[in-house]
């Protein structure tokens, strides 16, 4: 069978499966639209968490953006990893304890204040569309890669299911589905890394092959003898040397502006509302805390075999395209060529291609999504390997799609509507707004799939770096500290948002120009940014907080009710 | 023991288990694998640099292990100061 008959066939099942499974898990209450009744078992809170987190960025870029940067690379696999750990100590226990359902609620009812509330809604509704407009625009993308329609059908095709699932299941049908595409792209991605860390190296773990010698028969792969028995990573730092470009292994960002965006993008993730919600979903507190434990590991599977992948690709592209007449270029090149995701431009008239680092000299445009798009058929794997690697893009992306779209449904009904606007609300009202909610969302992502607005791609920083100066400082003094008060985490927000949106706004669109390392603060970039924003946004708490009336007691003694995971724990005058 | 001070030493408790779990994930990521990577690349283990190791495969892998070890330790807090779940 062709690929293209392979890929209609698994993304048709794979959708199939997905509504399946939404039709099976329909919410019947608001707690089951906005938490799946608190009954869905840690670790396919994990795997859900997994898929949530783990987009169509991550899915299909990651590895190229990786392959590019050498080490510097792994800034995106600690950045996007370690805020798990922040996750499981510093607040999903104590979130999960609070019961509620939103992340705008905690922090209005923490810090007993609609204005609080409402600034968190604002915030969490502009990081989810922010985020949603790339997975839509992902969607598209995939059909057109892999199935030969319009990118725009493509979106529509996506939004339909999406609003299909996330409409009629809620938090519930999201869960479950969610579950279901983690299995779907966890295999499609580790298919091809594994059977390429073989062929190269033998050793069928990838991130052990990435530290392994080349085999014999990767040798013959690579069309270089010469490389047979010598370190993968030493081959490759060879020949980035060779073409110009500094070795692959070794750092070149800044080591302050690598700190700074890794530490903004742990603490935007342990503060993106499409993350923290998954964890109000399970049954117990300790749940919370596995689950975290859950999610993470599922994470790293792909997180850790990515490096592989970047670096297998680099070494592979290198050593069959660099230097290779054209006529005798690997099929894939020639099948890929028709995307117009590599190319190449006979400058020197020769018939041989020639990459370098020097734009005069090199032949070859090369995009990085190539790198894991064109891995199955660079390993000369089965069809049914590359239509999987296609219905795992279309899992990474929908899944993460429906997860921030729930969080905006979310905040227009149970805070906007109901918490601000008209508290006296019934529960089958508010249902309503949620699904309406929901559908004007899916709606508006599929706008911005099909009308990408330019900025996307310069507002993922965006995205985090506000998490990380809004939602996470709010959160942790709202847990660990009993005496922060409304106006402290008022101010603390503000000055966190203002500071960051400014300086990210600044660099971006007023003045691009402009953004070089000397220009920077401290030489940190608008990706790093969010971490002084976070800082700022902690001191304000700290010092307007000590100025101001301490909060009530009824607030300090919900604050210690979420410390301890029991229901039954006696208040402190018993005994 | 009075129930007040129970609790506060089981707050106090889970602060030291955080304190230094959050030390390690601090010492493999930031410090191994930004900080002093360029040097701790002069160690090898197999075909890469330790520094390399520890940003790309270690920092993610050791990043689980503490979540794993927090979990079981709150888990046996929970039941040594009585406050676990049912």
């Amino acid at each position: 069978m062709s690929i293209l008959v392979w890929t209609w066939l698994l993304v048709g099942a794979s959708f199939a499966l997905y509504i399946g499974v939404a039709i099976w898990a329909r919410a019947k209450s608001t707690a089951d639209f906005y938490a799946a009744e608190q009954s869905v078992h840690p670790v396919l809170n994990g795997m859900a968490t997994g898929a949530d987190w783990m987009s169509a960025a991550s899915f299909i870029s990651m590895a190229g953006l990786i392959s590019f940067m050498g080490r510097d690379g792994s800034m995106y696999l600690m950045g996007w990893t370690g805020g798990y750990v922040l996750l499981a100590m510093l607040l999903a226990p104590y979130l999960r304890k609070y019961g509620k359902f939103t992340v705008p609620q905690f922090i209005g009812d923490r810090y007993y204040s609609n204005s609080a509330r409402v600034i968190a809604l604002v915030c969490a509704i502009f990081v989810s569309f922010t985020y949603v407009a790339g997975q839509m625009r992902g969607v598209g993308v995939v059909f057109s890669r892999f199935l030969q329609v319009d990118v725009n059908t493509g979106v529509i095709i996506g939004m339909a299911l999406v609003f299909f699932y996330a409409t009629m299941g809620g938090m519930k049908g999201i869960t479950y589905t969610q579950v279901a595409q983690y299995c779907v792209l966890i295999c499609a991605y580790m298919v091809p890394a594994i059977f390429i860390s073989i062929m190269l190296t033998n050793n069928p773990v990838p991130f052990l092959g990435m530290g392994s010698s080349i085999s014999a028969g990767g040798a013959e792969i690579l069309g270089d003898a010469s490389v047979q028995g010598r370190y993968l990573l030493d081959v490759l730092n060879g020949l980035e040397k060779d073409l110009g470009f500094a070795a692959y292994t070794a750092g070149k960002r800044p080591m302050i502006d690598v700190f700074f965006i890794v530490f903004a993008l742990m603490v935007g993730t342990a503060g993106l509302p499409h993350v923290i919600i998954r964890f109000f979903t399970v049954p117990k507190i300790r749940d919370a805390r596995s689950s975290a434990g859950w999610a993470l590991f599922f994470i790293a599977i792909l997180y850790t075999t990515a490096p592989a992948v970047a670096a297998f690709a680099r070494t592979n592209f290198i050593l069959t395209i660099n230097n290779t007449a054209y006529a005798d270029a690997p099929s894939w090149f020639a099948n890929w060529e028709k995307t117009g995701l590599v190319g190449w431009a006979d400058k020197n008239g020769d018939g041989i291609m020639q990459y370098a680092k020097d734009a005069e000299v090199n032949e070859i445009k090369i995009d990085r999504d190539i790198m894991v798009l064109a891995n199955p058929e660079i390993a000369k794997l089965p069809n049914w390997v590359v239509a999987l690697v296609g219905a795992g893009g279309l899992a990474a992306a929908l899944s993460t799609a429906a997860g921030l779209l729930l969080v905006i449904s979310a905040a227009i009904s149970h805070d906007l509507m109901k918490g601000v606007i008209m508290p006296g609300m019934s529960e089958k009202a508010e249902l309503l707004w949620a699904r309406g909610g929901a559908a004007v969302a899916v709606c508006i992502a599929g706008l911005f799939g099909i009308y990408p607005p330019g900025f996307v791609a310069q507002v993922v920083a965006f995205a985090f770096g506000l998490a990380a100066a809004s939602f996470f400082p709010a959160i942790i003094m709202g847990v660990f500290s009993k005496k922060t008060n409304k106006e402290g985490a008022l101010t603390g927000m503000i000055v966190g948002i203002v500071f960051t949106a400014a300086y990210i706004i600044y660099f971006k669109f007023v003045n691009p120009a402009m953004n070089t390392a000397e220009h920077w603060w401290f030489g940190i970039s608008p990706e790093g940014i969010g971490t002084l924003g976070m800082l700022l946004n902690f001191a304000c708490m700290f010092v307007i907080s000590k100025l101001t009336p301490e909060p009530p007691q009824e607030i300090q003694d919900l604050v210690e009710s979420l410390r301890f995971p029991g229901k039954n724990v006696p208040p402190p005058t018993a005994h | 023991m009075e129930q007040n001070e129970k609790m506060k030493a089981y707050w106090k408790e889970n602060l030291t288990y955080i304190t230094i779990l959050l030390s390690i994930w601090f010492g493999v990521s930031y410090l191994c694998g930004i900080l002093i990577a360029d040097q701790l690349d002069a160690i090898r283990v197999g075909g890469m640099g330790l520094g390399f190791w520890f940003a790309n495969v270690g920092s993610e892998l050791i990043f689980v292990v503490l979540i794993i070890v927090y979990v079981q330790l709150m888990n046996k807090l929970d039941r040594k100061y009585d406050v676990h779940e049912g």
